[in-house]
């Protein structure tokens, strides 16, 4: 998917109305947002908590510092690990890992759901619904 | 909580320079872990550092860590900052870590260290200055800050990857460094090792993914317009309007061209090419082509300017080959000075003057410069001891002997320079020397030769590059090379040579020796401007009011930005000294190096017989120029870059602009009314134009190129969005809004003709013959966008500028540069390669036969135009040939693929 199309599915789940037009910008097609005041914005995850925050639905970005930096952590890891480098051996040592974590969790920062599954879970779209194999992944 | 460490783990910096910010707010133990352990229970690979929360919770991302510590401190998160850390992790860390590895685990150095990088630093350095705030997230130090200068601290706390031109970045580098949880962070972590503490680390990593390419790269980047505000539209606009007007009168020509004061005159020079070899493409890009396009761009912007260049003629290599062919060493440099001066006619340089070294001129400068350094002590004799071939009864020149690298131990050191570690070397310092000629061993004698004192001349030259390197376009490899000859210090070097083909040198007891290129050849520009004109002091003893740029290769660098200079320093006589010294890295062919004796990779007289233009050359070689960093020739890449940026991109724009001006208003240029989005196109346009120029008054020429194609596809995307060709056909309103945006269209492709000249000088001619562009308009470049075709201006015949390379085309090319066979008969290019087809092409061939079969039923079927019809024809009936010459089967004309 790409990321503006990414982007523009996660405003309407979030319940934006207005709906953002997105660049890209480079090799890799990183999404540039132009916004009203002030610079643009780059960036999936960065433009991502922008428009949480518009919404304001900060909560999805986590509560406590510790939440919040579990949340930013796991942003991290979808746009360096999850769209880094997709080789296969790199994705299954990716899923295996996720599916360790989740072992004893609901969501990635434990019960609350925040941006990260939701960003994660776009990331890992492609990928999951051929690998019976990662259960709790699956379930997540 | 505990922190996980590990002795030379780089993140250990940024983390503990956070800790230091956040200490008091929780207890903070720290454990060392050797490198391979897994810390962290769920992940497969070891990752250090990692932060275990009292929840039992793992961060193991070292932005993760620095935020938490950040966020325990009362900070709050906010988008700048989240763009920054984003940043860091996608583009600088992988960038970073190979720049990190070349240097700590691989030994590497210098731009091989430092390309990796250049983009990412440049990148941080333009932030810091355009916002121009001391911090990246704003007026005070913040987690962004930290972060990524704890990234960065490894590697640019040894100044030598600190590039200087990069101010911002310099400052807010230093600010960082010398406050106190930073400083202490980086005493912990490098022990005051340097870089090198990392080793015990990065030696167990993975070495990271290839790096090259993506940074070599000059795909459009930032697509995204930039915000405008109204004034700069207005201006913009205003400027528009006034058209040809504004435009100044055209300078006469001179000749001969001689600086001017109060005027800017610039002089150029490219690398005096070595005569008796055919230059390559990486040649041909390094110095004359790149000169060439800084040439024009100038006479462009009306400054007076002079760009000369011609052949290096003396030295044993001359002597040798004229052996060989039994010549003299006279004729030989005749035969071939012309066969230069053809491949480069041929590539449409626009030499002022395309000299030769072999003059009384030469004679006369080198002789009058060497006794002004002898007078004045700057010159010392010593015997030297010198390998001799016994075989061939001579004195062996540096370029005679191959040995092994006293330094790196490289097998195919030259006498002069190790190719490997680019150590300079004295040839009887090699180990197992041979002589290049004959194979055997040389024998060491001994012989009297001159010095140039480079160290009694050292602090000159210091003292001269401190007031010019400051503010000045030296690229930064060239940068890097003399400051790292200047921190190993001077020594004196050898300037003279056993030899016959050479400038004599004056002095008793030396009359059978010549002077050595080292000293010799860059005194060629003075000696080739004085075969031009009797007053040519007046454009080399003149620094006030003449300003060089001198362009060549990196292995020149040297040579130019220190031999030359400290020899004309010493010769007190006020010589004119480089004052933008722009070297290239190296191009590679396809995988490998370019290789004459194995028959490898393109030659100047070779492209010639491709059948491909010169200008499409020009374009590829400018696209992928080694600007940073080494770059690689590849045909599939040629065929995609014209296929994709000049055919579907520029030709495709620039035509339709032409075209709709013939086709709907019978070849004038139709009257235009703006709204507000065509002013926005107009600023946008100017915009554009003016990075152009920003980007060749730095010599950046790949990258000014990218402004030219970029303006191209914002034209095509005004003609797309607004669809002049069903306008037309609409209501009174329609067919003036088609009006405008044709007319629109049109004044942008003049414009694109006029950037395009320095590049595709042919092209641009072409362009400006169809539209009939005002001649002042053709040969002047503003900085501002102009309707150079008012209303009423009426064109010429429109039609298409390029042709589609095709695969079977470039492949069989491929076939016939890419090596094995060293001899190839001439012409006819195409049918020669396809002649000897392999299986596997013809398959290919049949494919296309069958699909291009395909096309023309279609288009057949649907009744489409005629001539469009008899075009896939066309194209049909040149695949079925080329498919019966790959057969093998008889043919009545074999002919190959025209191109125009």
């Amino acid at each position: 998917m790409a990321a503006a199309a990414e982007l523009t599915l996660l405003e309407k789940s979030l319940g934006l109305s207005k709906g953002n037009k997105y660049s890209a910008q480079g090799e890799r097609q990183i999404p540039v947002l132009q916004t009203n005041n002030g610079p643009s914005l780059t960036g999936l995850t960065t433009i991502a908590a922008h428009l949480v925050k518009q919404a304001n639905k900060e909560y999805l970005l986590g509560s406590t510092a510790e939440e919040k930096a579990i949340v930013q952590q796991w942003l991290e890891y979808r746009v360096t690990r999850v769209d880094g480098h997709s080789n296969k051996e790199d994705i299954r040592t990716l899923l295996k890992d996720l599916n360790s974590y989740l072992e004893d969790k609901v969501y990635l920062t434990g019960y609350n759901f925040t941006l990260a599954d939701i960003l994660l879970y776009y990331g890992l779209h492609r990928f999951i619904l051929m690998k019976p194999r990662h259960r709790l992944v699956r379930n997540w | 909580m505990r922190l996980f460490v590990s002795e030379g783990a780089p993140g250990s910096l940024p983390v503990l320079a956070a800790a230091g910010r956040a200490q008091g707010r929780a207890e903070l133990l720290i454990s060392t872990v050797g490198p391979e352990e897994c810390v962290v229970p769920f992940l497969t690979r070891p990752k250090v550092p990692v932060l275990q929360l009292d929840s039992g919770n793992y961060l193991f991302s070292t932005s993760a860590i620095c935020r938490y510590f950040f966020l325990l401190s009362g900070w709050e998160q906010d988008d700048l900052t989240n763009q920054w850390l984003e940043w860091e992790a996608t583009e600088l860390q992988p960038a970073l870590s190979a720049a990190l590895y070349y240097l700590v685990v691989q030994g590497k150095k210098g731009e091989d260290v430092l390309g990796p990088v250049r983009r990412a630093l440049t990148h941080i350095d333009q932030s810091l200055s355009r916002r121009s705030c001391p911090f990246l997230a704003g007026e005070t130090e913040s987690l962004a800050d930290v972060v990524l200068w704890g990234a960065l601290y490894p590697l640019l706390q040894d100044p030598a990857y600190l590039p200087e031109e990069l101010g911002a970045l310099h400052s807010w580098f230093q600010t960082l460094s010398s406050q106190e949880p930073c400083q202490r962070a980086a005493e912990t972590v490098l022990k005051q090792q340097g870089v090198l503490a990392l080793r015990p680390y990065l030696q167990k990593q993975p070495q990271p993914g290839s790096f090259e390419g993506r940074a070599v790269s000059n795909e459009p980047e930032e697509e995204e317009l930039a915000t405008l505000s109204e004034e700069e539209i207005t201006m913009a606009v205003t400027a528009w309007e006034k058209g040809l007007e504004s435009l100044p009168p055209l300078r006469p020509q001179q000749n001969p061209v001689l600086p001017v004061p109060g005027e800017r005159n610039v002089l150029i020079t490219s690398a005096l090419p070595y005569v008796n070899n055919v230059p390559h493409l990486g040649n041909i890009i390094g110095c004359v082509l790149s000169a060439d396009v800084f040439a024009r761009y100038s006479r462009l912007r009306q400054w007076n300017t002079l760009y000369l260049c011609g052949t290096d003629e003396y030295g044993t290599a001359t002597e040798t080959k004229a052996m060989e062919e039994g010549l003299t060493p006279q004729e030989i440099c005749d035969k071939y000075h012309a066969i230069h001066a053809n491949i480069y006619r041929w590539f449409n340089i626009s030499f002022d003057i395309f000299g030769r070294t072999t003059t009384p001129q030469q004679t006369k400068i080198t002789q009058d410069i060497f006794q002004r350094l002898l007078t004045r002590g700057f010159v010392l004799e010593d015997t030297v001891e010198q390998l001799r071939c016994e075989r061939c009864a001579r004195f062996l020149a540096d370029r005679f002997v191959e040995g092994v690298c006293p330094f790196c131990g490289y097998e195919e050191a030259r006498g002069d320079q190790c190719d490997k570690c680019g150590k300079l070397i004295n040839a009887i310092e090699l180990k197992k020397p041979q002589c290049k000629v004959c194979r055997s061993c040389p024998v060491v004698k001994s012989s009297r030769h001159l010095f140039l004192d480079l160290p009694k001349l050292e602090k000159r030259l210091e003292e001269w590059l401190g007031k010019t390197l400051p503010g000045s376009d030296w690229t930064p490899n060239a940068r890097f090379i003399i400051r790292s000859w200047l921190r190993d210090g001077l020594k004196p070097r050898c300037i003279t040579r056993d030899l016959k083909w050479g400038t004599p040198v004056p002095l008793e007891g030396f009359e059978d020796k010549v002077f050595y290129v080292w000293f010799d050849a860059t005194i060629g520009y003075l000696s080739i401007t004085a075969n031009y004109t009797d007053q040519w002091e007046r454009w080399w003893k003149n620094p006030e009011q003449v300003n060089l740029y001198q362009f060549m290769a990196k292995d020149n660098v040297p040579f130019h930005g220190l031999v030359f200079p400290c020899s004309a320093l010493g010769a007190e006589d006020n010589y004119t000294l480089v004052s933008h010294l722009i070297a290239t890295e190296y191009l590679n062919y396809e995988d490998g190096k370019f290789s004459k004796s194995r028959g490898v990779g393109v030659f100047g007289d070779m492209a010639q017989d491709t059948g491909i233009p010169a200008d499409i050359w020009r374009f590829y070689l400018l696209y992928i120029r080694p600007e940073g960093q080494d770059s690689a020739f590849s045909w599939t890449d040629m065929l995609l870059k014209n296929n994709s940026e000049l055919l579907n991109n520029l030709g495709n724009f620039i035509n339709r602009a032409g075209m709709f001006v013939s086709k709907f208003f019978g070849g004038y240029v139709p009257e235009m009314v703006l709204t507000s989005d065509d002013r926005r196109l107009v600023a946008h346009v100017t915009l554009e134009l003016q990075h152009y120029h920003q980007l060749l008054e730095k010599v950046r020429i790949r990258e000014a190129l990218r402004s030219i194609l970029t303006i191209s596809r914002h034209g095509n995307q005004y003609i797309q969005v607004n669809e002049p060709w069903k306008r037309i056909k609409g209501s009174e309103a329609d067919r003036q809004r088609a009006g405008t945006v044709t007319g629109l269209a049109v004044n942008i492709a003049a414009l694109l003709s006029v950037m395009l000249q320095p590049y595709m000088p042919t092209v641009s001619a072409t362009i400006q013959a169809q539209l009939q562009l005002p001649l002042p308009a053709c040969s002047i470049l503003l900085t501002n966008f102009l309707c150079t075709l008012p209303a009423g201006h009426q064109i010429g015949t429109v039609s298409p500028l390029f042709q589609k390379l095709e695969n079977d085309q470039i492949e069989s090319l491929r076939q016939r540069f890419g090596g094995g066979q060293a001899q190839v008969p001439p012409m006819p290019a195409v049918v020669e390669a396809a002649a000897t087809a392999a299986p596997r092409q013809v398959q290919v061939l049949m494919d296309e036969v069958a699909r291009q079969g395909n096309i023309v039923r279609e288009l057949k079927a649907q009744k489409a135009d005629k001539n469009q019809v008899a075009a896939e024809v066309a194209k049909l009936l040149d695949l079925k040939k080329q498919l019966a010459l790959a057969e093998g089967k008889p043919l009545e004309t074999p002919k190959g693929k025209k191109k125009k």
